[in-house]
């Protein structure tokens, strides 16, 4: 697929590597923000293939993970009503709320149903005049303007029956919450590609300036993240901390200014709990007040429920990245795809999740002996070809 | 779910005030919204996400990037070829190394490890074998 593949080319990514080996000389920590990213690092052994000192943190940015519970738990409450068609993006189906998910929910009869696109749900409400259609309207800025975008047409349509559980998260304020913390070890981001397609740089200049790190926007293939990687380390051994762009071919500085637009005319800024990390200020999106007869929270009136996470998982600490999924107990164990104690277990783009499909920390029948950092057979090209085939397929 | 996937579009048409289009991910159509990027014409290439077109792809920085990219590994080897002591295994391995020799091929104890790592770079290519 064009602008895939090419971005795949273990030739050129070999090299890249070998620069990054060339001008490195010093240990360095950098966080990849997005969980898109973290899944092709972890696939392709990209943090394997750095330099010793050269530490990746996977960040907190997967939608899914960092929903917070109480918010799965109220789904959970509006999916179960026998009124409500409950729509949602498929990976937040599987997340365990308190005491169940809603898939379970589905199985036992709740009309819960996998949409691809908000614009579905609509049509799901338009569809079903009497039936309430409640859409899970997750995600990060990336997400934003689709959401918002149902929100929008729900009111240009006159569709009432739609509405939405909103739990919207920004990036920015959950950089500066890590870059705050007195246990930071991050020196610089690679900021997320496609948050920036929307949203542009503008937002980060400041946080570099302030707590000075150096800042790349990064793509998601994997040449993509070893050249944002190689920006980085350039700036870190420079002393520089600016905000540069590596995925040029789709983000502007200015961002997308009609996806902006729609997005402020629907949502406000307030504040967020994250999963695993707690409240941050200011750090989400709600319903502006003449959007609020769209917010499934004031029509379905859920209760804020107290919320107990597994006592074995460490899903916020491996969400603020001062833990790996190796270092927890459940891992492999209790825990696994198949029956996933936490989010970032759940997700595609979860941390957990990323580790289990690679076979990290999973036993020698699984993952062979590593000879000096590299294990045999999993070599760049393999991981490299493995992924453009699956691109493919997809 | 937060995936964005470059597409190229093959029509466009309006609906219920949307502007809508059929995109074509390698031979798969789907349904986008191009309301956000509505400068784009069929035969254009856009990342889609959650079913909104979010961005249109230039296609100048695309080849830019790549010409870069693929540069930058001369530049490596005309850089590799200048350094002096401590360099026992080349950077860039373009053909496959048995890993023995790989293994072999390692610098010397006495560099740092964040200079030996050009050699181990190698190892990954080489682990092909």
């Amino acid at each position: 697929m064009k602008y895939l593949d090419e971005y795949r080319d273990g030739a050129i990514a070999r090299k890249l590597v070998a620069e990054i080996h060339r001008v490195a000389t010093r240990p360095w920590t950098m966080m990849e923000v997005c969980g898109g990213q973290t899944h092709t690092i972890v696939k392709q052994g990209i943090d394997e293939m750095l330099p010793d000192g050269i530490r990746m943190i996977h960040g907190p940015g997967c939608p899914v993970c960092v929903t917070p519970l109480e918010q799965v738990d109220k789904a959970l409450a509006i999916a179960a009503d026998p009124r409500v068609i409950f729509t949602s993006y498929g990976d937040m189906l599987r997340v365990p709320g308190s005491t169940t998910d809603l898939l379970s929910l589905k199985a036992r009869g709740a009309d819960v149903r996998i949409v691809y696109s908000p614009l579905d749900a609509l049509r799901i409400a338009a569809a079903h005049p009497d039936r309430e259609v409640v859409f899970f309207a997750i995600g990060f800025e990336t997400t934003a303007p689709a959401n918002a975008m149902a929100a929008w047409q729900a009111r240009e349509l006159g569709l009432d029956n739609f509405s939405m559980l909103v739990s919207h998260v920004l990036v920015p304020p959950a950089m500066e919450a890590i870059l705050s913390s007195p246990s930071n070890q991050v020196q610089s981001f690679l900021a997320a590609g496609h948050v920036c397609a929307v949203m542009g740089w503008t937002e980060y200049e400041p946080i570099a300036a302030k707590y000075h790190v150096p800042i790349v926007v990064t793509g998601f293939e994997p040449l993509d993240l070893l050249e944002g990687i190689l920006m980085a380390v350039r700036q870190l051994e420079e002393g520089r901390a600016v905000v540069e762009n590596q995925y040029a071919r789709a983000v502007r500085r200015e961002g997308n200014r009609l996806a902006q637009e729609t997005v402020f005319r629907v949502f406000e800024i307030g504040d967020r709990t994250w999963r695993g990390i707690g409240e941050i200020p200011s750090s989400g999106y709600r319903l502006k007040p003449e959007f609020a007869r769209f917010d499934a929270e004031q029509r379905f009136l859920v209760a804020d429920i107290s919320t107990r996470e597994h006592p074995a998982c460490i899903a916020g600490e491996i969400l603020r990245g001062t833990k790996t999924p190796l270092d927890c107990t459940a891992y492999g164990v209790l825990c696994s795809p198949q029956r996933p104690l936490g989010a970032p277990m759940v997700s595609s783009e979860g941390t957990c999740a990323a580790f289990h499909a690679a076979g990290r920390g999973l036993g020698p029948a699984v993952r062979p002996l590593t000879v000096i950092g590299v294990p045999p057979g999993t070599s760049a090209d393999a991981g490299l070809q493995r992924a453009a085939s699956e691109a493919i397929a997809r | 779910m937060c995936l964005g996937i470059p597409g190229k579009v093959v029509d466009v048409r309006d609906e219920d005030g949307l502007r809508m289009g059929r995109v074509d991910f390698g031979g798969v159509r789907k349904e986008a919204c191009l309301s956000y990027v509505p400068e784009v014409v069929p035969g254009d290439y856009v990342i889609v996400h959650v079913g909104f077109a979010i961005s249109h792809v230039d296609e100048e920085e695309a080849l830019r990037t790549l010409e870069l990219l693929s540069q930058m590994g001369d530049l490596v080897q005309q850089e590799l070829a200048t350094m002096g002591p401590g360099m026992t295994a080349p950077a860039v391995v373009d053909d496959p190394m048995p890993l023995g020799a790989a293994v072999a091929g390692r610098v010397d104890e006495a560099v740092p490890r964040h200079q030996a790592a050009p050699g181990a770079s190698a190892l990954r290519p080489g682990a092909r074998a």
